[in-house]
């Protein structure tokens, strides 16, 4: 039985939502049992945002992931708090343009991306959500072979010209040296 | 066989509703239900529906009442203050003999509360919130494909026998997508003789209403009433087993929390704890039979809900109190983690 716990942290209008649905769905597409769960209410506006996506081979339990086998951070306050719950041998991606400080733990691999640096040069600021995502799908093993059909189905209809950056932007991570 | 889609809870359960037929759903916005009414906001205009937002939930139930008469399929969805509102109108729709769909995402209480999960309208819904000897059927989903399937089958029972169902699910079934499929539910529908639709001047008229003012035809009316409730407790509760078979300590726990409670009953497996779950479906008819079945086999139940502790009667009840019922909870939009669960079964385990 293989299940992997991931969790996205970061501000509200970072995009953490709609990264964590871009990950079920390609956990859904794969084959796989898949669950997503929001934060919501007021903590969505301008507070911290984050969602909890499982992906696993059974059914999902808990859709609450509260140790994190991957965790992905795009502010200091998500780094905070979740740092200590990610289990040994786990993998924190940070973005390392909005988080200065490194991470502590020594037991765990840890990726710095400067996702919103690289977003900003490449005149993409929105989509520094979906860099570290690119960086994170390499390290844990999924392909880039189904982004044209998640893209296509989580980017909704009249917002069909943005399609192609997404997938640019995830490109881009996923090829940024370790 | 229809593919499989990434859904939120509350819009699978708007999706399903109006794969059931129902063309006419009454609310008011509130977190953390409002996807509900967002969904039928977009979907029924292009098909012929109504959606309208009341100016209160009170408005709203009364809207419901009104196409319930007619016999069309109808619903509302709210979450915990905005259901304690529609009470009134739920008790109508019970005198009336109304079927009608009522959804409650629930948040913590009481009063204004909070705006993350909870349980904590168990009471509520599955012993009439309104005024009153009466009864709602109850369903409770644990997962979104249940938002879905539970949705239809509530607008199924709801006609079958004149009577309200309510889904009461909670903030987080209804916030999280899981993959749903719902072209695939067959749909069943009744005749309704009884419906307000015209005479056409080929029939008497037929009278919905719930005023009896002379106490021996009320008294009959109820007395009928809870004879077609007898049929219900007999032949409609619902609840799936987990890992009962050998199961010496029971864990009882419905939506959400059979969720949380089915990752701590692996662990405790896996250290030879022989522990199963009850997951009643039904909140209301209960699913008292299982527990008959099962209560000589336990040592000991667990209750696991977001609550002070409601349920919990009911499992009491169910066992005859043959045998000791703990209590595992949190409230106020807390949900109990896996490791809480655990600590309770290993707790209740050691304590033989």
């Amino acid at each position: 039985m293989s299940t992997l716990n991931i969790l996205y942290a970061g501000f509200g209008g970072q995009g953490i939502l709609f990264s964590g649905k871009f990950l079920a769905y390609e956990g859904l597409i794969a084959g796989k049992h898949v669950s997503w769960l929001p934060s919501y209410g007021p903590e969505m506006r301008g507070g911290t945002a984050n969602c909890s996506v499982i992906i696993s081979d059974d059914e999902v339990g808990s859709p609450i992931v509260d140790k994190p086998d991957v965790l992905v951070v795009m502010n200091l306050p998500s780094l905070d708090k979740y740092e200590d719950a990610v289990v040994p041998g786990g993998k924190i991606f940070v973005d390392s343009t909005l988080i200065e400080r490194k991470v502590n733990r020594t037991d765990v691999s840890v990726f710095y991306i400067p996702a919103t640096g690289i977003a900003a040069e490449k005149k993409i600021p929105t989509l520094a959500n979906m860099i570290i995502t690119g960086k994170m799908l390499k390290e844990i093993g999924i392909s880039l072979d189904n982004i044209d059909t998640v893209l296509g189905k989580i980017v909704s209809a009249r917002h069909q010209d943005l399609l192609e950056v997404n997938k640019d932007a995830i490109k881009t991570g996923y090829d940024l040296e370790a | 066989m229809g593919e499989k889609v990434l859904m939120k809870g509350n819009e699978a359960i708007a999706e399903a509703a109006i794969k059931a037929g129902c063309r006419h759903y009454f609310g008011y916005p509130i977190t953390p239900q409002t996807e509900v009414a967002a969904y039928m906001s977009k979907r029924m205009p292009k098909i012929g529906g109504v959606f309208l937002q009341a100016e209160s939930e009170i408005a709203a139930i009364n809207m419901v009442i009104g196409v319930a008469a007619t016999g069309k399929r109808v619903m509302t969805s709210s979450s915990s203050p905005g259901i304690s509102l529609k009470q009134e109108g739920i008790s109508y729709l019970a005198g009336c003999d109304l079927p009608a769909l009522v959804v409650n995402v629930e948040r913590g209480g009481p009063g204004l509360g909070g705006i993350q999960p909870s349980q904590s309208d168990y009471w509520q819904a599955t012993k009439a919130g309104g005024h009153g000897d009466y009864h709602n059927i109850v369903l409770a989903p644990a997962s979104v494909q249940e938002m879905a399937a539970l949705t239809i089958k509530g607008f199924e029972l709801a006609d079958k026998y004149g009577m309200v169902a309510m889904i009461l699910a909670d903030g987080t079934m209804g916030q999280m997508m899981e993959p749903v499929e719902i072209d695939d539910i067959e749909i069943k529908t009744v005749d309704k003789p009884w419906a307000l639709t015209g005479t056409g001047m080929k029939r008497e008229h037929n009278i919905v209403n719930s005023l009896y003012l002379k106490p021996d035809l009320l008294e009959i009316k109820n007395f009928e009433r809870y004879e077609k409730y007898a049929v219900v407790e007999r032949d409609e509760a619902m609840y799936e087993e987990y890992l009962m078979d050998d199961a010496e300590i029971c864990i009882v726990a419905f939506g959400i929390t059979s969720r949380v409670a089915k990752n701590a009953i692996n662990e405790a497996r896996a250290k030879g704890i022989k522990v199963g779950m009850i997951r009643p479906i039904t909140l209301w008819p209960f699913p008292k039979k299982a527990f008959e079945a099962r209560v000589d086999q336990c040592k000991a139940f667990i209750s696991v809900e977001m609550n002070m502790g409601q349920m919990i009667d009911d499992v009491k009840l169910a066992t005859s109190c043959k045998k000791p019922v703990y209590l595992c909870n949190r409230v106020g939009g807390m949900i109990p983690s896996p490791e809480e669960v655990l600590a309770k079964i290993l707790e209740v385990g050691g304590a033989k």
